[in-house]
């Protein structure tokens, strides 16, 4: 190379000046576009005497939230009402991501079951709640409790004390009251079931809803992990005399463990993602507290980056745990 | 070793009795039905149930299910079947003027035309490419009008199937250039292009659907310049082409760590540039990678355009709830979902079939 033979070209052509060209325009295009957008947010907000900030999180927030499971009331602040949204949107989570594992488990062992009609209803069940998306299925159920149910007058009575109307699901439920613990059944009252444990329709239809639909998912990745165990480990299972639950319980489930968590986890942080969803039922979560906050102050802004960061915090939570987890496996397996 | 012993868990001392031959495929019915013990205890259960069901399932779908005539006729009665009979086409086409509901039909049927067409591997070409460009200006202006001697139709009357299509179309082919950048950005050994296409993929994986919906509807409106108003329709297609591309993007990802380095490598020497080499070279080989997972994505997007319905929007969904506000009906909430269901599931089981299909025959297929 000659530094004095026609310099502009051999800038243009070394590698390292156009990448950091190239990474220079990339850079201040983008911190450009977020500038002006910002811009126009700010410029519009106060067209429109709407205040930035999150001073409107200490005012009263107003609006009845019709369950939750931390305690709430209309005269407390906007920031308690977020924290009550979450409270339900974490507990809703919990609850579906252990109920749509054991369905999940149940629908993947049909399957591979070797009575065709367990495989068949199993496989009916999966391309069912994956083909149909599952705002349909939510709004289907809760059409199902709130029509599809009797009046509590003859409510359906499955199982002793269990009564299924078109108020809601009422079970019975242990009550732990000056140190003693009874079961407490629902009984009619002049109107409704009193006493147990009521589930409101809003409840009942996200909690099947999203169940069912998280099950069929689960329910493939854990037959995906079953399947991917050589099926030498359940020959020679059985051929050391084990038993058929012991075979699954002792060898096939520990070594298909390692080839389900990874997609597992990613599972979980959809079920809690999807839990959103129960916004079309009205079931107080996050999101619905975010849209009616957002309805009543306005501020679009602030509710809707609370919501971006609850839902990050929680993604890429899980994702860290997700990778610590497989770190430590790699490293146990060899 | 001397605690060995101690160690062993489980060890039969007695042997088993031989076992018979398992049931193997020509095995008959009831054999497989009642092999062991477990098993018919699991055919008696899961027969009795169905046994239960299915009389009351008939009843009120059949026997009992009302399939002509009005509202009156629905009430205290089964399955209001002539609800869907007398309502189908403001479920299907949403409040779209009647007298122009050929323009609908028209564009579901061009769809259809275009996704039969592209089945076969043997048409995956430039020209379908081109097809599907040219398909989806004719549908937009198909339902938009206001020129060709049109009647114009306002977005905000377009409803029911085609909004659904529309949505999945658009925001599949709107987001895949936006897709390969991302992918493209990822694997990059730049940092700038590198992180930002991390960060604005994990962030939008990271995210609820319902969230980026109210990012496009409520904020979008308010980042642009005022005075500068932007369609609702507009506004959906935004937050489902983002969430798209983040999808694809991570499917391409794939498909991009699994062409060998050695076809750059070689590219390179043959003195292509880097545009040229990822053009030519990778892209073709990346994509006709991962085609059965980019498929099983479209089943996502479909699902996904349901959502719409809360921004308000009159997809198949929300148009089969207008329909059901009707006074002279009894809502037959039940009977519309199912056929709601049904749709989707027809669109949804057949694009994943396909998936399978390709993925069963498709050589070098996704096999990662």
């Amino acid at each position: 190379m000659d530094p004095g033979h026609n310099l502009i070209g051999g800038w243009v052509r070394d590698a390292r000046v156009r990448s950091a060209a190239f990474q220079t325009v990339v850079a201040v295009a983008a911190i450009a576009l977020v500038w002006w957008l910002a811009h126009n947010t700010i410029n519009n907000l106060a067209q429109r005497g709407i205040t930035v900030g999150f001073d409107f999180l200490g005012r009263a927030a107003r609006f009845p939230i019709s369950e939750s499971v931390l305690p709430y009331s209309s005269v407390d602040t906007f920031a308690w009402a977020f924290v009550v949204g979450l409270g339900n949107t974490l507990f809703a989570s919990a609850l579906i991501i252990v109920l749509a594992t054991l369905l999940g488990f149940a629908t993947a062992l049909a399957r591979r079951s070797r009575n065709p009609l367990a495989r068949g209803i199993g496989a009916a069940f999966v391309e069912t709640m994956r083909n149909t998306p599952l705002v349909v299925q939510l709004l289907f159920w809760y059409a199902m409790v709130t029509l599809g149910l009797p009046h509590p007058h003859d409510a359906l009575n499955p199982l002793p004390g269990v009564y299924l109307t078109d108020r809601g699901l009422y079970i019975p439920w242990p009550r732990i009251a000056d140190f003693s613990f009874a079961m407490e059944y629902p009984t009619l009252g002049r109107f409704n079931y009193s006493g147990g444990l009521a589930l409101t329709p809003e409840f009942t239809a996200m909690l099947v809803g999203l169940v069912f639909y998280s099950a069929a998912f689960v329910g493939e990745i854990i037959r995906g992990g079953i399947d991917a165990v050589a099926r030498g480990q359940w020959e020679a299972g059985r051929a050391l005399g084990l038993p058929e639950s012991l075979v699954l319980r002792r060898i096939i489930m520990p070594q298909a463990l390692r080839v389900i968590i990874p997609p597992m986890t990613s599972q979980y942080i959809n079920i809690v993602k999807n839990t959103t969803l129960a916004l079309v039922v009205g079931y107080p979560d996050i999101a619905f507290v975010t849209a009616t906050t957002i309805n009543q102050t306005g501020q679009a802004v602030e509710g809707i980056l609370l919501l971006m960061i609850v839902f990050l915090v929680i993604s890429i939570g899980g994702s860290l745990l997700m990778n610590w987890y497989n770190r430590r496996m790699a490293l146990t397996v060899r | 070793m001397s605690n060995v012993t101690h160690i062993e868990a489980f060890v039969r001392r007695e042997a088993l009795a031989a076992l018979p031959p398992p049931p193997g495929r020509d095995a008959a019915l009831w054999k497989t039905l009642f092999s062991s013990v477990g098993n018919a205890a699991a055919t008696l259960l899961i027969g009795g149930v169905l046994l239960a069901a299915i009389p009351q399932l008939m009843s009120w779908a059949v026997v009992h299910g009302v399939w002509n005539g009005d509202g009156d006729a629905c009430r205290d009665a089964g399955a209001c079947w002539a609800f869907l009979r007398a309502k189908y086409p403001m479920i299907l086409f949403g409040i779209y003027p009647s007298a122009e509901r050929w323009r609908p039909i028209l564009v579901i049927a061009v769809i259809l035309a275009l996704t039969l067409w592209t089945l076969p591997r043997s048409h995956w070409t430039r020209t379908t490419v081109g097809l599907w460009i040219a398909g989806t200006l004719a549908v937009l202006v198909l339902m938009g009008g206001g020129i060709f001697g049109l009647t114009p139709v306002p977005t905000s009357a377009w409803g029911g199937l085609p909004i659904t299509l529309l949505l999945t179309v658009l925001s599949v082919g709107l987001g895949f250039p936006f897709a390969v950048m991302l992918a493209l950005g990822r694997q990059s050994t730049m940092p700038v292009p590198r992180y930002l296409s991390i960060g604005l993929i994990e962030i939008t994986r990271g995210l609820p659907l319902l969230s980026i919906l109210f990012i496009a509807s409520i904020l979008l409106p308010l980042m642009l310049p005022e005075g500068f108003t932007i369609d609702k329709l507009a506004r959906a297609l935004a937050a489902l082409t983002v969430f798209s591309a983040a999808y694809i993007a991570e499917v391409l990802r794939g498909g991009l760590q699994g062409v060998p380095t050695g076809q750059g490598e070689a590219a390179r020497a043959l003195g292509l540039s880097w545009f040229q080499m990822t053009r030519l070279i990778i892209l073709p080989q990346a994509i006709r990678k991962v085609i059965p997972p980019l498929t099983s994505t479209v089943v996502v997007v479909v699902k996904n355009t349901s959502l719409v319905l809360v921004v308000g929007l009159f997809d198949l969904l929300s148009s089969g709830r207008a329909a059901l506000v009707d006074p002279l009906w009894p809502a037959p909430y039940t009977e519309t979902y199912i056929m709601i269901a049904a749709t989707y599931f027809v669109i949804c089981f057949g694009i994943s079939r396909y998936a399978l299909r390709l993925e069963r025959t498709m050589p070098n297929g996704s096999s990662t």
